[in-house]
């Protein structure tokens, strides 16, 4: 009963909150409820036993993304765009488009039968750490894949400076 | 104990909520945003089933898309930026230069 009590308060939270995050017409607002949204994420990846990713959720989602996000929002001058509306013209076609997604993917969900279980059992999670047995299967199984993301970001720190630096005309 | 698909279905109307906000906002921070919203609700997903099936790979999946996540935000907004210097508005309805 408990864990369904939690299950329900979370979902209703981070749906609402995505709501708020979408609809709002200050980009300023929308961060700051986009921010409540993560938190409340991480604490759901808490309940989900993967404490590693709660922390990174935290770390790099409210702490780098954000803070990226509203620097960026403060940098520009949007008061023309609080004034405009804030929607397309032709919402409603997106609303139907969401809604035939979300019929499509519950379908999808309804008929799903999980496969096979893995090794790693709760119990056995909670022995070793969870960060312990991540780094383990990460630094052994997913090695390639590890270096193949720090490729990743450093392609990120290059292209954000040569996109955003001002051009000199010679 | 909850049944997986609870989650799933989570992450599908916080997924439809992303995909909802991209199609119809005009503010492009907001569309950018609807974005990293998209990529949580994939990772709601890929954690509860690396959670019920028992297995690592999901936790594994999560880590490398808050990688390329945390890459996407930096190039976004830096091409938000360089838009921005040259528009000077953040509606998209007024970027329509590559008609052609």
């Amino acid at each position: 009963m408990l864990p369904k009590l939690f299950f329900g308060y979370f979902a209703a939270v981070i749906t609402v909150l995505s709501v708020l995050v979408v609809t709002r017409r200050n980009p300023v607002h929308s961060v700051m409820w986009m921010l409540l949204l993560f938190f409340n994420l991480a604490s759901m990846y808490l309940f989900l036993n993967a404490e590693f990713i709660a922390a990174i959720q935290v770390i790099v989602y409210a702490g780098a993304i954000l803070v990226l996000f509203l620097f960026v929002v403060l940098l520009l001058n949007l008061r023309e765009e609080l004034r405009a509306d804030s929607y397309i013209g032709s919402w409603p076609a997106g609303l139907v488009i969401a809604m035939a997604l979300l019929l499509n993917i519950g379908f999808a969900v309804s008929s799903f039968v999980p496969g096979f279980s893995g090794k790693y059992t709760i119990a056995y999670i909670q022995g070793e750490t969870f960060t312990k047995v991540l780094g383990q299967v990460m630094y052994t199984e997913y090695l390639l894949p590890f270096e193949i993301a720090s490729l990743i970001l450093l392609v990120a720190i290059i292209g954000a400076i040569v996109l955003a630096k001002k051009r000199t005309r010679s | 104990m909850v049944p997986l698909n609870w989650y799933l279905m989570l992450s599908a109307v916080v997924f439809t909520v992303g995909v909802f906000g991209f199609l119809t906002r005009r503010n492009i921070i907001i569309m950018f945003m609807s974005i990293e919203l998209m990529l949580n609700a994939v990772n709601i997903s890929l954690v509860s089933f690396g959670h019920y099936l028992q297995d690592m790979r999901g936790q594994i999946l999560v880590f490398f898309i808050v990688t390329v996540a945390a890459a996407e935000a930096a190039i976004g907004l830096a091409i938000i930026i360089a838009l921005f210097r040259n528009k000077a508005t953040a509606n998209v309805d007024e970027m329509n230069e590559m008609k052609g």
